[in-house]
């Protein structure tokens, strides 16, 4: 079957682009599926080290688009996950370097070998997002529940849309259920209304994202965590499985702690 | 029950309720390129042209952008004053 073209997107950088798109794939190919990774951030590559690859990169993107080797050549194959692949960024060029035209091209030819190409966008709505965003079949857009990073997102879901790209998919990152029930988060609820797009996943702030990158270990390839399970999840919807997203509140918080007293009294 | 005492001691005040209204009103901007002023302007020029063609309540008119989904839709909400004497007269 031919490859589905995923590009995880966000408008605003920091928001955890690089992190979804390694624990997604790493989920995907820990199932079983053949998955390609795209790190299309020239300039400022990190997909390598969160997938814990760094040392293995002899040809990047440019110079597959460039010629200097083949396609092959590029891609680094992950020995804990054999399934799993990586054409890594050039760290010394700029966006310019590739051109939609190109990453078409690039996926076109990766498609029948493959059951997932994911290409990990750069922040921003120029040149970088522009490539990203040509092969894609799904666009996964990823926010975190506050003002800036929803704001970006709406104008990258705007941009998508311009497209014609189909309606993107939503993935909210770093909630802290804690500041959620004390009304000091925007909730997956409000996000989602403000957003008014297709829920696609819901990962809890998780100190293991950090560990696992340290490491260079994806977390949802055994994490016990909740953010690797939420990632996890993901890759079973993408894969088209109905999978009931994370309740995420928490009991806590003075009005939560009456509520509790209140229904234990209550019998 | 928490929700309920969660949502009466502290909704208005709190600063996810503040983000999400602020948002609400940032996001139409920015999707619809019309600014708080804009849209005023728009009203004026609005009232100026109808009522070339028919008395309304300027004074009572509203406009307003509302959305569906990601949808926006400009609502003008114009009354208009009742003439049928002129036309009589």
């Amino acid at each position: 079957m031919p490859a589905k073209v995923i590009t995880v997107t966000s408008g605003k950088g920091g928001v955890g682009k690089t992190t979804a798109t390694a624990n997604i794939a790493a989920a995907l190919a820990n199932m079983g599926d053949k998955v390609v990774c795209i790190d299309a951030d020239i300039g400022l590559r990190n997909l390598d080290v969160v997938l814990g690859l760094e040392n293995r990169i002899v040809y990047d993107l440019v110079d597959v688009v460039e010629g200097r080797c083949r396609l092959r050549q590029a891609m680094i194959r992950d020995k804990r996950l054999p399934e799993l692949y990586l054409i890594p960024a050039a760290q010394t060029r700029d966006k310019s370097a590739v051109s939609p035209s190109d990453m078409v091209r690039l996926c076109d030819e990766l498609r029948p070998e493959f059951d997932w190409i994911f290409i990990d966008s750069p922040a921003g709505i120029e040149r970088g997002f522009r490539n990203a965003i040509a092969p894609a079949d799904i666009s996964v857009v990823i926010t975190n529940p506050e003002v800036a990073a929803v704001r970006d997102a709406d104008r990258i879901i705007g941009l998508i849309e311009a497209e014609e790209k189909g309606p993107p998919r939503l993935i909210i990152n770093r909630i802290k259920p804690e500041m959620v029930k004390k009304g000091d988060m925007l909730s997956a609820e409000d996000v989602l209304e403000l957003l008014a797009v297709e829920l696609l996943g819901l990962i809890p702030e998780d100190g293991e994202v950090i560990i696992s990158a340290n490491r260079g270990v994806p977390v949802a390839l055994d994490g016990k965590s909740r953010a690797a399970q939420a990632f996890r999840n993901i890759a079973h919807r993408l894969k088209g499985e109905k999978v009931p997203f994370l309740e995420l509140e928490e009991q806590g918080g003075f009005f939560g702690q009456i509520g509790r007293f209140l229904r234990k009294g209550g019998g | 029950m928490a929700r309920i005492l969660d949502r009466l001691f502290s909704r208005q005040e709190n600063s996810a309720y503040q983000a999400k209204e602020r948002m609400k009103l940032v996001l139409v901007h920015d999707r619809t390129n019309l600014s708080g002023k804009a849209l005023e302007d728009l009203k004026d020029e609005l009232i100026e042209v109808i009522s070339r063609h028919v008395e309304i309540d300027a004074s009572a008119v509203r406009i307003e952008i509302s959305q569906q989904g990601r949808e926006q839709r400009l609502i003008a909400d114009i009354p208009l004053r009742a003439t049928t004497r002129r036309r009589i007269g």
